[in-house]
């Protein structure tokens, strides 16, 4: 189930936020503190996980750090499960 | 001592000749603000001064004295050249923060050529329009961000070359793409500069309006003149000082005062070209032990939002000086400021279309928190009548700021459109598209835009340019778009949309739709907010009535609603 949800989260990321020149994105990679997802598009990330997930998540937990990688994403959608 | 002493003695006896006299320039001589940030640094005896410290992920470093930017921006022109580039064509720089955009400006600059800097993060269609008014010649880009380009390159016969600054071999070019090292190439000892003149085209920046596409503002090398002042008087850079503007050179800050102004004084300045976080950006300024700190208000309220903690891990002792640019800095950010660092961000109010700073506060004045500050000496500013177009000589009564035309970095037209360019005066005046109020000490205070343009994070995003992106998504049968307050961007976009019958109105659509706008566009412009209606509030004649939602939105008076359709 864990690894499911970070192969989701990865893939979407991925998908949505990467080009093809940006390989090796991994569950660690920075993903806002090294420019891949900016602030704004945080927003549309953090709408993709309550949509997936079913779940609200406060503004205030929307931190640039608990979205700064696939890892730190993870334990922050299970909080709200 | 500060660079500008006493503000009332300035305006005493100001004259834009003291900038022209320090910068060794008379009326009708050559004025090149490439040669000026390089070769005349150089000569001033700095050559082997570090011009630029570059930091990106994972700590990564480059270091450029101002005699490798001298070399390296003469390679780089020498390179355009022998493309077969001209003086007068426009070469966008596409890129994110890396050595190679700064110090490539400062290149293009050289040749005469034009420089278009466009932020990294616009998505296909951003670009095409903004390249399409400009028929850019030549677009220098990184492997990142060339998709973008390819895609829409059909639609761009004018645009002849795409320049690669960081090709690895790994994959063939393509079609009219030709690869550049900067750090590998031959460098270039000497290059003939262009001899342009104060009035010769320098920079292209694009900015939004309520209506109609993005505008090419025109600046011209003759800008040097405020922006070298206003970066000594304002920023008040010394010689010792490690300098950081956080802004992207893809907008006027990051060219006026993250090349133009600390490099024509031969100030050593440092880039993070990294994404935001509040550990990232004071471990940058503790590592490289930044002196003056120039930023937006959309960061130092996300570094409040961090919390004072944060602040305590590290060692900032080294900030003597902090501003702010962008949209009006609050009261508050400016009081935590002078409680966690020890001394206030100064707000310094201007725009795209001003090139320089206008109104702001100054180092050694009075800061009254959340005001805009004062006039820079030799900017005559005043709030004008909104119907007579007359200065209102009332203190603390609202109305739209003028400016008196004249200073040196304003804008000379918006390209190809000189029409819309005579709309922004009025009375003799230039109107930026603010409401201010100036109280009795003669300071100015923000009260709001005199348009329905959003300004998100310091940007201005066009209303109808969403609109209109927002019809192209198969969903979409109606939009309107609007500013919703924020607390940390001031304001971020809001949509209102019907659909087209036989799609859902669900949360998977609001994200489909998010996103399909955060490419096409940039992630400015992606709605935060997407809220579906069955219908849109529209005059008889159909038009779409924007300010009933505004106001809504904002929870305003609506006004007249005489001309609304009855449902």
């Amino acid at each position: 189930m864990e690894e499911n949800m970070k192969d989701i989260i990865l893939e979407y990321v991925i998908e949505e936020y990467c080009d093809e020149e940006d390989d090796d994105v991994t569950y660690d990679t920075p993903l806002i503190s090294g420019g891949l997802v900016d602030s704004f598009s945080m927003v549309s990330l953090k709408r993709f996980l309550e949509n997936k997930y079913k779940i609200s998540i406060p503004d205030a937990d929307a931190s640039p750090e608990a979205f700064d990688t696939v890892n730190s994403i993870e334990e922050l959608v299970k909080r709200f499960l | 001592m500060s660079n500008i002493g006493s503000y009332e003695e300035r305006l005493k006896n100001f004259d834009w000749s003291i900038a022209e006299k320090e910068l060794g320039y008379k009326d009708g001589d050559n004025i090149n603000i490439g040669w000026y940030c390089s070769d005349r640094i150089c000569q001033l005896g700095k050559a082997d001064k570090l011009a630029l410290i570059w930091e990106g992920l994972g700590e990564k470093e480059k270091q450029y004295t101002f005699n490798d930017v001298r070399l390296r921006s003469n390679t780089i022109a020498s390179f355009l050249k022998d493309l077969g580039i001209q003086t007068g064509d426009r070469v966008c720089l596409f890129m994110d923060k890396i050595p190679e955009l700064y110090i490539g400006f400062l290149g293009i600059l050289k040749l005469g050529a034009v420089a278009q800097p466009l932020f990294s993060a616009f998505g296909d269609e951003s670009l095409h329009v903004r390249l399409d008014n400009a028929e850019t010649t030549a677009i220098i880009t990184q492997r990142k961000h060339v998709s973008k380009v390819r895609k829409i390159l059909d639609k761009m016969p004018y645009l002849k070359h795409i320049i690669l600054v960081d090709y690895d071999g790994s994959k063939p070019l393509r079609e009219r793409e030709i690869a550049f090292n900067m750090d590998e190439a031959e460098q270039v000892e000497k290059f003939e500069v262009a001899p342009t003149k104060a009035e010769s085209h320098s920079v292209l920046h694009y900015t939004s309006g309520t209506t109609g596409q993005p505008k090419g503002v025109k600046h011209v090398h003759y800008s040097l003149i405020s922006q070298y002042l206003t970066t000594k008087w304002v920023l008040d850079l010394q010689d010792d000082d490690i300098y950081w503007c956080t802004a992207d050179p893809g907008w006027v800050t990051g060219t006026s005062y993250g090349i133009i102004g600390p490099w024509s004084i031969g100030i050593t300045q440092c880039v993070l070209d990294t994404g935001f976080s509040a550990e990232n950006w004071y471990k940058f300024i503790q590592k490289r032990k930044i002196t003056m700190w120039y930023s937006a208000p959309t960061a130092i309220r996300s570094l409040m939002k961090a919390g004072e903690d944060s602040v305590k891990q590290f060692d900032l002792s080294s900030l003597r000086h902090l501003a702010s640019v962008g949209e009006p800095l609050n009261a508050e950010a400016v009081i935590w400021s002078e409680k966690v660092f020890g001394k206030p961000f100064l707000d310094t109010y201007w725009q795209t279309e001003t090139g320089s700073m206008m109104l702001t506060n100054y180092p050694g004045m009075k800061i009254k928190p959340g005001s805009m500050g004062k006039p820079f000496p030799g900017i005559i500013a005043t709030v004008l009548d909104t119907k007579t177009y007359e200065p209102i000589n009332e203190t603390g009564k609202p109305g739209l700021i003028g400016f008196k035309p004249g200073w040196p970095a304003m804008m000379r037209t918006y390209w190809r459109n000189e029409e819309t360019y005579q709309k922004k005066f009025e009375n003799g005046w230039y109107l930026p598209g603010d409401r201010a109020y100036i109280d009795n000490d003669g300071y100015y205070w923000f009260i709001g835009r005199d348009d329905d343009v959003i300004n998100t994070g310091g940007h201005l995003v066009s209303p109808f340019e969403v609109e209109s992106a927002l019809l192209e998504h198969e969903a979409v049968a109606e939009s309107a778009v609007v500013a919703k307050p924020d607390e940390v961007n001031m304001e971020v976009v809001k949509a209102f949309v019907t659909l087209k019958p036989g799609f859902v109105a669900d949360d998977d659509m609001e994200l489909k739709i998010m996103n399909f706008i955060r490419k096409k566009l940039s992630p400015l412009a992606m709605p935060q907010e997407i809220e579906y209606r069955d219908s849109l509030p529209k005059t008889r004649s159909g038009k779409i009535m924007r300010r009933v939602l505004h106001a809504e939105e904002w929870g305003e008076e609506i006004g007249d609603i005489s001309t609304l359709e009855d449902d």
